[in-house]
């Protein structure tokens, strides 16, 4: 009847502020030695992978400029995610609010909507950015509205949007915009092209080769802004003040309603734009497979990140290293154990930041 | 110390010396409770006295250090609630644990051994509706909790320990949650079982309550007790608020005559419709003026509620409110906000309160766009935690820092945090809806204090509280509701608590008994206790049943005081008789003078 060593959850009403941190890492590491423990059980040497994932990804300049890339559009859409989580809205249409981002930007090029030829390029690309940000935007404003308006399931709403969004863009790929038949538009101008390192080769030859392009700078500008915006704004206060109370934020005078969209359209400002950065830096064509569920890895970045925006940094980068390392090793999947028992893992350690965990032996229990 | 039976039977419950430490606090310092089988003992204490505590020793949560608990005179050790339970000792808690969408029976049998695997439930609804019956308890088998009232919601909590076989429950502050009427059905249903052999531990923190529902007394203070297993109709109100709180609690608080100022709410016309969109007020015309409370009784559940929110914003209505000259009918809360109007809210952590954020965060939810707080588009939280650090010393607000949360702060501390957020603002109006509700005595006081203080300085307040004696004693003039109606203002001058209980029933003041029971008010000195009312509104109503048609002559019949007054029926209480004021004196010193020695022996 009795469990001989019951194990004591204790609530704890005070962690100390370093506690969370230790528990993330902790965590990361403890996945990454079961992991290893798979590894070997398979056959394999964990140290070997682990050795040669580290260089894969980190091992020289071109490997980081890489994993730069990847991150790029996680960090973009973490952070929408975050601040939407923020105030419990879960917005999990960042993938359909990338594809329409990305389609936006397109269509300057594609319809086109300036000329070209003789526009520079800093206002095409200004222009691009706009328009992915606001097409992400309006199309975040539909599960925003009918939110907030009529209390309709955000989770649904945008999760359906995604199909829509994806099934949108195969239209144009496959039909209007489609490159003599296959599933792509042209490649655009040079002129669309976000400014890479490897623009750079002949002044500073370190750069060849690097892809790194000018999305992350958007990226770290908007994590600086998301910060500004959470902890030191009235409207970062209003955000987390609904986040944890919506009636009483009401009570306190705060318009739900408008707040709840615009949180939405922001947080699809920033997912539009990180399709924007997809198109016009990385592929430098409207596609298919523009997105390898970024969309999702983003709101899973923002939750490991535990909303916070320079912790978002971080996490992007470090699922960058697993997505770039996954294309050097075999099978690819082994990248995707990794997060996902990390995911689990850094989940769970919250469990320590609400308990204290007690072993109780028996003799302690009935000590009178 | 041991106190004589009149009967021999063997105690259900005696639990003595019960020593209970946590760390840094003596829960329980050498605490004896004993319970006979058809008693109903109530545990009176201040939150934190220890109260709760002592019943989770005795169903078996927390283990006592030292002391000796014995039922039916056998000893016994409790390593777990079950086996509280298989002892026959089962817990009402305040928050109940019922899953929404089951049925009654299928809330009581979750859990149990038996039905195995098919579940013929017709069956078991018949075994619980019997059960039900047995002990007068009116509940359909077959409904679903969410269609249930907080007072059914707790009879199927009761059901489900009996249907387990315990013969000694505990309350815990079980009308805590309850309307008045719902409250003394609760008491009355408890008193059945109580005289069918159950022992009943009950647990309050209410004065009137105890009076009316216990057999034995025993007083909590600090962990230990200043009165055990004594006689009720020893006490009065006075002594035993004492014998809680350690001192004479001032229930005549300081309010100076003034008379009111010019008018500052008025409203007109108004309606409103609930949460389930049927009618909550109609056409309720109301004035309110500087330096003035307005009362507002009534039965919980006539339109206070709606009231309140159609006030501050939180709900759409027709007809104008004009505060301060503006019509605020419709307009956000905001508006209301920006006006002068502050509101203290009924329920404190689910609208008055942000839980999981900081003091800081809860001080500045209304002025957050205010100078010093708010620079341009950016919030100073250094500014801000001044300002909370200035109001936590200002309203004695008892936490670590202005960054501790909430949702950690006790009843009393979050209130005082939300009175100091909605008066450091000098507003020109202030709604409170249930200030005191759920608070210890000395926060009672304190908050009462700080609307009469706010009426000095001219501002309006209106009071919505189903304490009478609180409104009695804070409101200048006393608005009663029934069914989103304003049946009838009062002015202090003519407060009747009797004549108040009678409109809350609906009865228009044309149609009350003339002055009589003013009158004989004075003759006993003020009937005072909200219980009396009850009583006095049981006959009304039993008559007013027997008498349907003729209204009218039925008042002409109660016109003689003391046909209606001072009987209660005879089957229920024991009412103490109505003592003159030296009498009542001289128990009082008497009962105090004992206790005294007693406390300080220990």
């Amino acid at each position: 009847m009795k469990i001989p060593y019951p194990v004591l959850l204790k609530r704890t009403e005070d962690s100390p502020k370093w506690l969370p941190v230790v528990t993330s890492v902790g965590a990361v590491l403890l996945a990454f030695i079961i992991s290893g423990v798979i590894l070997a059980v398979t056959g394999a040497d964990p140290f070997k992978v682990y050795s040669y994932l580290f260089k894969a990804s980190f091992g020289s300049w071109g490997a980081f400029s890489d994993v730069v890339v990847k991150a790029t559009p996680l960090l973009l859409i973490g952070l929408g995610c975050s601040l939407a989580f923020r105030m419990r809205l879960w917005n999990i249409g960042a993938e359909g609010q990338f594809f329409v981002g990305a389609f936006m930007a397109s269509a300057v090029v594609m319809v086109p909507l300036v000329n070209l030829d003789t526009t520079p390029r800093w206002a095409i690309i200004s222009l691009m950015a706009a328009l992915g940000m606001l097409g992400g935007s309006l199309y975040a404003f539909i599960a925003g509205f009918l939110k907030a308006k009529l209390n309709i399931n955000e989770i649904i709403i945008t999760l359906m949007l995604n199909y829509i969004a994806v099934l949108w863009n195969n239209y144009w790929i496959f039909g209007k915009w489609s490159e003599s038949g296959f599933q792509m538009t042209k490649t655009f101008p040079k002129s669309a092209w976000l400014p890479r390192l490897a623009d750079y080769a002949k002044q500073v030859p370190a750069f060849s080769g690097m892809t790194l392009h000018l999305g992350i700078l958007f990226g770290l500008i908007a994590a600086v802004i998301v910060y500004l915006i959470v902890y030191r704004s009235k409207w970062g206060y209003k955000i987390t003040l609904i986040g944890d109370n919506p009636r009483a934020a009401r009570y306190a005078g705060i318009n739900i309603t408008a707040n709840t969209i615009l949180v939405f359209m922001v947080s699809g400002a920033l997912a539009g734009l990180a399709g924007m950065t997809e198109v016009s830096g990385v592929v430098h064509r409207l596609q298919e497979r523009i997105s390898t569920s970024y969309g999702f890895s983003g709101v899973i970045v923002a939750w490991l990140a535990k909303l916070n925006p320079f912790a978002v940094i971080v996490v992007s980068i470090l699922f960058g290293a697993l997505l770039v390392a996954s294309r050097e090793i075999q099978p690819s999947g082994i990248s995707f154990l990794i997060q996902g028992i990390t995911l689990f893992l850094v989940i769970s350690s919250d469990v320590l930041l609400k308990y204290e965990i007690k072993w109780v032996r028996p003799a302690q229990e009935t000590a009178q | 110390m041991t106190f004589p039976e009149e009967t021999n039977t063997v105690p259900a419950v005696e639990m003595q010396d019960i020593v209970l430490r946590f760390p840094g606090v003596l829960a329980n310092d050498h605490v004896n409770f004993t319970l006979y089988p058809g008693e109903i003992h109530a545990l009176l204490g201040e939150n934190g006295a220890g109260k709760s505590t002592l019943m989770n020793v005795l169903t078996g949560l927390y283990k006592p250090q030292s002391g000796e608990i014995r039922i039916h005179g056998k000893k016994v050790s409790f390593n777990s609630p079950r086996d509280a339970i298989a002892n026959g000792i089962g817990m009402v808690h305040q928050h109940f644990m019922l899953v929404e969408n089951q049925t009654v029976t299928e809330n009581i049998l979750i859990g149990l051994d038996t039905p195995r695997f098919a579940l013929n439930l017709k069956k078991y609804d018949q075994e619980i509706s019997n059960l039900a019956e047995q002990f007068g308890i009116h509940i359909d088998p077959t409904a679903k909790i969410w269609q249930l009232s907080v007072g059914e919601q707790q009879r199927v909590e009761i059901l489900k320990i009996l249907y387990r076989g315990a013969n000694i429950l505990i309350m815990d502050e079980p009308t805590a949650v309850l309307a008045p009427q719902e409250a003394d059905e609760l008491i009355e249903t408890l008193k059945g079982m109580a005289a069918q052999g159950k022992s009943i531990a009950f647990i309050s923190h209410k004065l009137t309550e105890v009076k009316h529902v216990a057999d034995k007394l025993t007083v909590l203070r600090r962990g230990r007790a200043t009165a055990e297993r004594v006689d009720l109709q020893d006490f009065t109100r006075e002594s035993l608020a004492s014998l809680m709180v350690g001192r004479e609690v001032i229930f005549n608080l300081h309010k100076c005559e003034q008379a009111a100022g010019r008018e500052v709410l008025r409203l007109e016309d108004v309606s409103a419709l609930n949460n389930k969109n049927l009618p909550a007020l109609r056409n309720v015309d109301l004035a309110l003026h500087e330096g003035e409370i307005l009362g507002i009784a009534g039965v919980a559940g006539n339109g206070q509620s709606e009231l309140v929110e159609v006030i501050t914003g939180l709900r759409p209505c027709t007809g104008r409110i004009w505060l301060e000259g503006k019509d605020i009918a419709n307009k956000p809360p905001s508006f209301s906000i920006n006006q002068g109007l502050a509101h203290i809210p009924e329920d404190r952590i689910g609208v008055g309160s942000a839980p999981n954020l900081s003091l800081t965060s809860n001080i500045i939810m209304k002025r957050y766009d205010q100078q010093p707080v708010s620079q341009k588009w950016q919030l100073d939280y250094v500014a801000a935690d001044e300002l909370a650090g200035g109001l936590k010393t200002e309203y004695d607000i008892q936490a670590p820092s202005v960054q501790t949360q909430a949702r950690k702060l006790s009843g009393g501390n979050l209130q005082k945090l939300i009175l100091a957020r909605e008066l450091s603002s000098t507003p020109r109006m202030v709604v409170a809806m249930q200030p005191t509700r759920g608070l210890d005595v000395g926060a009672i006081e304190s908050v009462q204090q700080m609307l009469l203080n706010q009426r000095e300085q001219g501002c309006a307040i209106l009071l919505v509280s189903e304490d009478l004696d609180e409104l009695l004693s804070l409101s200048d003039r006393i608005a009663v509701m029934y069914e989103g109606q304003i049946v009838g203002v009062l002015c202090s001058e003519d407060f009747d608590i009797t004549q108040i209980g009678l409109m809350m029933t609906g009865t228009l003041p044309e149609e009350l008994p003339e002055k009589a029971q003013a009158e004989q008010a004075s003759i006993e000195g003020t009937p005072s206790s909200f219980d009396e009312v009850l009583d006095n509104l049981h006959n009304y109503e039993e008559s007013s049943q027997a008498k349907q048609p003729a209204e009218i002559e039925l008042f002409s019949e109660s016109a003689e005081p003391t046909e209606v007054l001072p009987q209660p029926e005879s089957s229920a209480t024991p009412e103490d008789p109505p003592l003159n004021l030296t009498e009542k004196e001289r128990v009082l010193r008497k009962v105090l003078g004992e206790n005294y020695k007693q406390g300080d022996d220990e």
